[in-house]
């Protein structure tokens, strides 16, 4: 695997006022690269900051009380945080492309297929209208809808879930963006159906070379797809490691904890082993590791001092006192 | 699963809700005693409805002590002192008897103010009753409901009122009759799709489920989820319901015309427009404060009571 | 274990209108459950799955009497409960209970927890206020909450402890059989294990029988005993665990089986990836259901509906392959 930097995130920081004066942290000063061709997964839990995260890459935060305080998001040598909103639009849609969790909401549902897949593509492109709608059927082949001429003169409600995320799919490959950001695309999806998709971007994505980094709450997802992990947790990044390694040998206790309470097809279990309490509240993070009040090896230590992202061993980063003292 | 397991898995599950006792007694945020208060504060920011609950408590305070604060008798004749313009003596001036208006205004707000909030919490107890069982049980209650408010609605609002007293004959009291039932259709209207959505939510068919029967659902589960609507459409009926009184009265279908109430006292000051305004402005001005006041604590109210705006 | 029967479905139907005529008549009906016959039997856990829309919630609330069906019969402890009326039903609700999947809306947001876990107890006992909150006070102890928790309100919990609230509603009046609507899939995976676990440790405790309806299959093969895998209404196959994940019959079974992401990425399998979507519940296909994505669909499958017959014992199945 090329190891090139495709983009870079520097101690990027997302908080959401509240008021004037008062503000919550969704992303706590987190750093990570993605590299060209690769499929990186970002798991956590609800409030773990996963989709802040991605919404703040995407520059995607102007209509919400959120905000990048800080940090630096790097594509192809452009800052994005520092650029003007053409500049922005540009990239948005061409070199990076996002899909949602709602395939069906992220549709305009007012206006034909056709119509918003070739607004896309001539805003980004000197393709023609006609060459645009040409170039739409083509994606809508590509990404396994049997009768694209059809589908394109349909309304978003005429399609089913998985037939509108494949849309989506279209849509945002259709100017070969060099990075997809995937927000939870098959949670909303059923089994079979997340079959397909999971398929069909694994497909495109080696096809045409791009990077996703694939958002998800679900590890049988990430074990499937991905080649290396972040695992976030209270607006952290807790570790980061190949997937093999993430899975046979996770360093944090919160991600060790993660993996052993999520239940395997065919481990003949009864009772699972759980992580108790639950996800800390935004407002009241606590000091020192934010894990800490639900870590079972948790020392002194651990509630007053934060650990720093250190490295553990090849390739593996974790948040951990305990490791870092090893 | 083998018997050491077993146990190890007991023993695990142990430390687990011990921890988890411990853990929540920390974790769970403390807010509910904020409820009150963070509702003082998001009606704080608005700020005319601030202004409007202000004038409102002025008002309510008015009707109970006007008559004993009028600085004249209201129903006094003074010959010697018709139309006066206002001044320092007689801050509203005279009436074509020689009355003190702003007496008779201060006296006329208990029977105003009192036949207003009187008619529209009776037809709002009504119409509130009726829409939640139209809305809970369908059928041939909701259409009765529905069908008896659709031709209601038909009339416009006034028609209505002047309908129903031209039936009963004039008085105060079939001004308040009028009132009440002119409240009925559109407290019942609300009320029913109020009704409808708390019905379909969860906890109600959860409720269900657990076999409670329909009046516990209706009153315990079912009308404190409407509590909220139907308040701010109480306060706004109110504004409407003093303009319906005042303009009965100012037709002449409603108080005697010797009442100091404001609607009549207009009514009245019309034949001495022309000589003297200010007997129709003064009391035309306290009718219009005091309804625009009831619409904008309404609006204030419906705005800090939905969560969705800040 | 002496086998008692506690729970018996009889063909059936349930459709729901859609849509109407400008006389006020139907237009069109979703199927949403089709000639559904199981059994289930004290102390086990039934579990239900199957993909959105195939009608899994439905069964859990025909079986709860929250709807009625159209025809078949449903048995209660030796009772048709199908046709009662409300008031009939209500003494029977205190053998069967429901949790259900939304944590946060199945709890009223005005009323207390301490209210809440009551108010079973007001309704189907005559105990005085003091027995009452001994109760109450008792379950949030088993539910791995605290008596101190009584006096809030739901909004002051976080998912987990608000399902926590939930199941200890449902045990207040010491059902026999508990329904569980996808209770965890809209919970945090670290809290899905704990309340997995609870409801695991519940069963042991009280001898509760579960009917666990989910969409999926791993938590699934970890709490049932026996499973029935439904699609578009109809029941697929029914087996006890081991027969189901060891050996599906059904092509659904095992589509559905190979679909499953498996938290490891060492594991290699063959996928089935099926084509196409789930159709519609409106217009049925005249055959077997699931004959339109099936990659062994014969023709007699388009003709005719499959007759559900037991393969090997207590392995049920409608498919044509299965003579």
């Amino acid at each position: 695997m090329s190891q090139e930097v495709l983009l870079k995130v520097k101690d990027l920081r997302t908080e959401f006022f509240t008021s004037k004066t008062s503000s919550v942290t969704a992303v706590a000063n987190i750093s990570f690269d993605i590299y060209k061709g690769e499929i990186l997964g970002l798991v956590g839990e609800s409030g773990c900051g996963k989709s802040v995260t991605s919404l703040s890459i995407m520059q995607l935060l102007k209509d919400t009380p959120g905000k990048i305080t800080n940090g630096e998001v790097v594509l192809d040598g452009v800052d994005l945080i520092t650029a003007s909103d053409a500049q922005i639009r540009d990239i948005r849609g061409g070199k990076m492309s996002m899909i949602f969790q709602e395939p069906m909401s992220s549709l305009n549902p007012s206006m034909r297929i056709d119509k918003q897949m070739i607004e896309g593509i001539c805003l980004h492109t000197d393709m023609s209208k006609e060459q645009a709608r040409e170039h739409a059927a083509e994606m809508l082949k590509k990404v396994g809808i049997p009768d694209p001429q059809r589908v394109l003169k349909n309304y978003p409600h005429q399609l089913s879930g998985g037939m509108s995320q494949r849309v989506m799919i279209a849509m945002a490959m259709s100017n070969d963006p060099q990075l997809l950001i995937a927000d939870e695309p098959t949670t909303a999806l059923d089994v079979t159906i997340q079959a397909q998709i999971l398929d069909l971007m694994k497909k495109i994505q080696k096809e045409e070379q791009s990077s996703i980094l694939l958002i998800t709450h679900d590890l049988g997802v990430v074990a499937e797809m991905c080649s290396r992990v972040i695992v976030m947790y209270a607006g952290k990044i807790v570790e980061e490691a190949p997937v093999g390694i993430l899975f046979n040998n996770p360093t944090h206790p919160y991600t060790q904890g993660l993996i052993a309470s999520v239940p395997k097809l065919g481990s003949g279990v009864k009772v699972l082993p759980s992580i108790p309490g639950s996800v800390p509240d935004l407002s009241s993070m606590p000091e020192g590791c934010r894990f800490a009040p639900r870590c079972k090896y948790a020392t002194e230590k651990c509630r007053t001092q934060e650990p720093p992202l250190a490295v553990v061993g090849e390739n593996q980063k974790c948040r951990c006192w305990l490791k870092i003292e090893e | 699963m083998s018997n050491k397991e077993q146990l190890q898995n007991e023993e695990l599950q142990q430390q687990n809700a011990n921890f988890e006792a411990e853990y929540i007694d920390e974790n769970v945020a403390y807010v509910a005693d904020s409820k009150f208060k963070s509702f003082v504060k998001k009606f704080m920011k608005r700020r005319t409805a601030v202004v409007g609950f202000v004038i409102i408590v002025l008002l309510l305070i008015l009707a109970v002590v006007g008559p004993s604060i009028a600085p004249y008798d209201p129903a006094a004749y003074n010959y010697d002192n018709m139309f006066a313009k206002p001044s320092a003596e007689h801050w509203f001036g005279t009436d074509h008897y020689g009355r003190d208006i702003f007496s008779r205004v201060c006296a006329g707000a208990p029977l105003t103010l009192g036949v207003a909030l009187s008619s529209v919490i009776v037809g709002t107890i009504v119409g509130a009753v009726l829409g939640l069982l139209a809305g809970y049980y369908g059928g041939w209650i909701e259409m009765l409901v529905m069908r008896g408010a659709d031709v209601l609605f038909a009339f416009p609002d006034i028609l209505l009122a002047i309908a129903i007293v031209a039936i009963l004959g004039p008085g105060i009291v079939n001004v308040f009759i009028a009132v009440a039932v002119f409240t009925v259709p559109s407290i019942a209207r609300m009320m029913r799709s109020a009704t409808l959505a708390v019905k379909s939510s969860l906890y109600v068919e959860v409720a269900h489920s657990l076999g409670c029967k329909d009046g516990r659902i209706l009153f315990l589960h079912i009308f404190p989820g409407t509590t909220q609507t139907l308040i701010v459409n109480f306060t706004m009926r109110i504004g409407s319901a003093i303009m319906a009184a005042s303009s009965l009265s100012f037709l002449g279908f409603g108080a005697n015309v010797t009442d100091p109430e404001w609607g009549a006292m207009l009514s009245q000051a019309r034949s001495y427009f022309s000589t003297a305004p200010h007997m129709l402005y003064l009391p035309g001005l306290v009718i219009f404060i005091t309804v625009l006041a009831f619409n904008l604590f309404g609006d204030g109210l419906r705005d800090t009571l939905d969560p969705k705006i800040k | 274990m002496e086998k008692n029967k506690i729970l018996s479905l009889k063909n059936v139907c349930k459709t729901f209108p859609v849509g109407k005529t400008l006389l006020g008549k139907p237009l069109n009906f979703v199927h949403a459950v089709n000639n559904v016959s199981f059994d289930v039997y004290e102390g086990e856990t039934f579990s239900i799955v199957g993909e959105s829309g195939c009608g899994k919630s439905t069964t859990g609330r025909l079986i709860n009497h929250l709807l009625i069906p159209d025809s078949g019969e449903i048995w209660f402890q030796g009772k048709e409960i199908s046709k009662i009326s409300q008031d009939e039903m209500r003494p029977i609700r205190r053998d069967m209970q429901m949790i259900f999947q939304d944590p946060a809306g199945s709890l009223n947001p005005r009323m207390r927890i301490s209210d809440l876990i009551e108010e079973p107890l007001l309704i189907h006992t005559d105990l005085d206020k003091e027995e009452r909150m001994k109760i109450v006070n008792e379950l949030l102890g088993i539910v791995g909450l605290s008596a101190k928790h009584a006096q809030r309100y739901p909004h002051e919990f976080s998912g987990g402890q608000k399902q926590r609230v939930g199941i200890a509603r449902a045990l207040t009046v010491n059902p026999k059989l508990i329904i569980a609507d996808e209770p965890i899939s809209a919970l945090d995976v670290s809290i899905q294990a704990q309340v997995l676990n609870l409801l695991h440790n519940l069963q042991e405790k009280y001898n509760l029988t579960y009917v666990f309806i989910s969409h999926d299959l791993s938590v699934v093969e970890m709490i049932s005993d026996r499973i029935a895998v439904m699609y578009l209404g109809f029941v697929a196959e029914t087996a006890p665990k081991e027969l189901l994940y060891g050996n599906p019959l059904h092509p659904y079974t095992e589509a559905l089986l190979s679909a499953v992401p498996i938290p490891d990425p060492d594991y290699k399998k063959e996928r089935i990836i099926l084509e196409g979507d789930i159709p519609s519940t409106i217009n049925l296909p005249k055959g077997c259901p699931f004959a339109a994505r099936c990659s062994k669909c014969m023709p007699e499958c388009l003709e005719t509906r499959p007759e559900t017959k037991e393969v090997e014992p207590g392995h049920f199945v409608a498919c044509h392959l299965y003579k």
